[in-house]
């Protein structure tokens, strides 16, 4: 084998292309903000996870002798105990479980719903776009939370339930971005392309539609999940949601606004939690969209 | 104008047919009735009880009485709330729900608007930062942490403030807190917003134009850019009273104040199926209507958009 003038220029070798996702991941890597995020996050779900393992008590043991007692370390209880003496630092990370539990599934459940019908909206168009895109403007003027409530009345207290419907009403965004992103899309080349190769409209739909729109999807899903774990707290605070033993950020939250007066910290730590998880989740979906979409500063 | 305002009232009519229909059966086929926390009472008078309020009908039927009665302008007895109609209860808890919620967007605009121009005038500086961090803030925390940390410094440990009610309705210590953690987020977004449009209307061509005819600075951004930079707060009017409705729920409850948002709360956990139904067509034409007078208001300050 002969070496080449070329190939000792290193000229004709593969040259490592740099595509938009790699690019994306520079940028992230350098947001510190998103990456302090991202951290955080990471802790707290690790924390949610062991749960059982990073505390003594369980979550409905009760300590008859530490009723509301503020923290101490000597006996275990990091985050002090609420009105019925039960551990408030294992059942902050039992909430952090129902939240973040809660906040992915009806992400996922409004991601599916919203991408495939905008992407249908947006790649068909025509009357059947208007039809569609006129149900989802009725939708849109509907007293939102007023339909939740009635919702988590409707499911009663199956909390799974009432979060793949708050889901399903939560897909309403997502479905018009992925229309206008389709619309944008389904001109150009590479679609008219497969077009001429004959591929079927479901097809191109699912092959090169949907893969393409996985940017702005990302983005979006990752500002949904604060706004879906601020929709079970609301709820849980307001007795609608969550229900003993079981606890979540809003039940608790709820019950230190009744003792707050004289047991400030069982307000203080999740509510401290609930704040922080949100800020993460908004400074990492912020830096993926600086990331993804330069252009949008 | 006349005609785009008929057209879009002829336009909220589906949307409220749907908004009634969704909601009667979401609540009709929620498990529980109405009178189920009360003490049993014999059958007859269950019937009866049934008859009266005409539970003993096929739910169609019902459907149809209700969509009747409403288009008379009844909402019908309250369930829970013996010897109130709904009409009554709504009229009754809408003034404080009103001045609650409209104080607070007022403060939002106000606010909001002037820390969003300041901030764009300050790009990138210190006072930038420190208004886009506080607004963040604002955003994150939601205002049912946020008015119980309220409460507890400025009501438990100040004592500058009461911790809750009403009082007659004219005392202005009841209504500070409330009012401030209401407008508090949507504060932070109009501010979020204003900063947005008002750093690029300030790099358009008009304010190099004025700037350049020597106009001072404060005549520039007052009578040229601020008309511009407004224009997506406008926008956001429609939302932000969506929110306010929404949070005005929390905010009442926390603060036990004798609004509409507590009624619908208490409605929905007691299954008084006319009182809910009766806040959720309340709201849902309120919604409508304030959207109308904000596109109605977009027209007018925008004249690009001229309605046909």
């Amino acid at each position: 084998m002969s070496v080449t003038p070329l190939d000792a220029a290193g000229i004709g070798m593969p040259v490592e292309g740099t595509s938009l996702w790699k690019n994306a991941r520079r940028r992230l890597l350098r947001n510190r903000a998103a990456m302090g995020g991202l951290v955080v996050l990471t802790i707290i779900a690790a924390m949610a996870i062991l749960a059982p393992y990073l505390s003594a008590h369980a979550i409905d043991d009760i300590s008859w002798d530490a009723i509301s007692s503020p923290p101490d370390f000597a006996q275990g209880f990091y985050f002090g105990t609420d009105s019925n003496g039960r551990d408030l630092f294992v059942r902050t990370l039992y909430g952090a479980r129902i939240s973040l539990m809660v906040g992915i599934l009806a992400s996922i459940v409004s991601l599916v719903i919203g991408v495939i019908y905008g992407a249908v909206a947006g790649y068909l168009g025509g009357a059947i776009d208007n039809v569609m895109m006129r149900i989802v403007d009725i939708l849109y003027s509907l007293p939102f939370m007023f339909f939740v409530i009635l919702l988590t009345v409707f499911f009663g207290r199956n909390i799974l339930l009432i979060f793949v419907a708050i889901g399903a009403v939560q897909w309403l965004d997502m479905a018009r971005i992925v229309r206008g992103q389709t619309m944008a899309l389904k001109h150009r080349e590479f679609i008219e392309a497969a077009h001429a190769f004959g591929a079927s409209s479901s097809a191109i739909v699912r092959r090169h539609i949907i893969p393409n729109l996985l940017g702005p999807v990302m983005v979006f899903v990752t500002l949904t999940v604060p706004q879906v774990i601020l929709l079970e707290s609301f709820l849980s605070f307001l007795g609608l949601g969550v229900q003993e033993p079981m606890t979540s950020w809003g039940v608790l939250i709820s019950d230190g606004v009744k003792d707050m007066e004289t047991a400030p910290w069982t307000l203080l730590f999740p509510a401290t939690f609930l704040a922080v998880t949100l800020f993460s989740l908004n400074f990492l979906g912020d830096g993926l969209r600086d990331a993804l979409d330069p252009k949008d500063r | 104008m006349f005609s785009f305002v008929a057209k879009r009232l002829l336009g909220a009519v589906p949307t409220l047919f749907v908004i009634i229909t969704i909601a009667f059966f979401m609540i009709r086929l929620a498990p529980g009735g109405p009178f189920d926390s009360e003490r049993a009472v014999p059958a007859e008078i269950q019937e009866n009880l049934n008859r009266v309020y005409h539970l003993d009908q096929p739910l169609i039927g019902q459907y149809w009485l209700y969509l009747k009665s409403v288009l008379e302008g009844n909402f019908g007895p309250s369930f829970s709330y013996k010897d109130y109609s709904v009409t009554e209860l709504i009229w009754d808890g809408f003034p404080v729900s009103m001045e609650l919620g409209l104080t607070a967007v007022f403060l939002a605009v106000i606010i909001g608007g002037g820390l969003g121009s300041l901030a764009a005038l300050k790009q990138n500086r210190t006072a930038d930062y420190t208004i886009m961090t506080a607004a963040m803030t604002g955003i994150t925390i939601p205002n049912f942490v946020m008015a119980p940390l309220l409460t507890l410094v400025l009501g438990v440990y100040l004592r500058v403030l009461p911790v809750g009610g009403w009082g007659n309705g004219h005392e202005l210590k009841y209504k500070i807190l409330p009012v401030v953690a209401l407008a508090l987020p949507q504060i932070a977004y109009v501010s979020r917003l204003t900063r947005g449009s008002m750093v690029e209307v300030l790099r358009s061509n008009f304010i190099r134009t004025a700037r350049a005819k020597g106009l001072s600075e404060w005549l520039t951004v007052t009578r040229h850019a601020a008309r511009a930079a407004f224009l997506p707060v406008v926008s956001y009017l429609g939302p932000a009273c969506a929110g306010i409705i929404t949070g005005s729920v929390v905010i009442e409850q926390i603060f036990s104040i004798p609004g509409i948002g507590r009624y619908f709360i208490q409605g929905a956990l007691n299954r008084d199926y006319t009182l809910v139904m009766g806040v959720v067509i309340f709201y849902g034409v309120l919604i409508i209507l304030f959207n109308l007078l904000v596109d109605v208001l977009y027209g007018v300050l925008d004249p690009k958009l001229a309605h046909r």
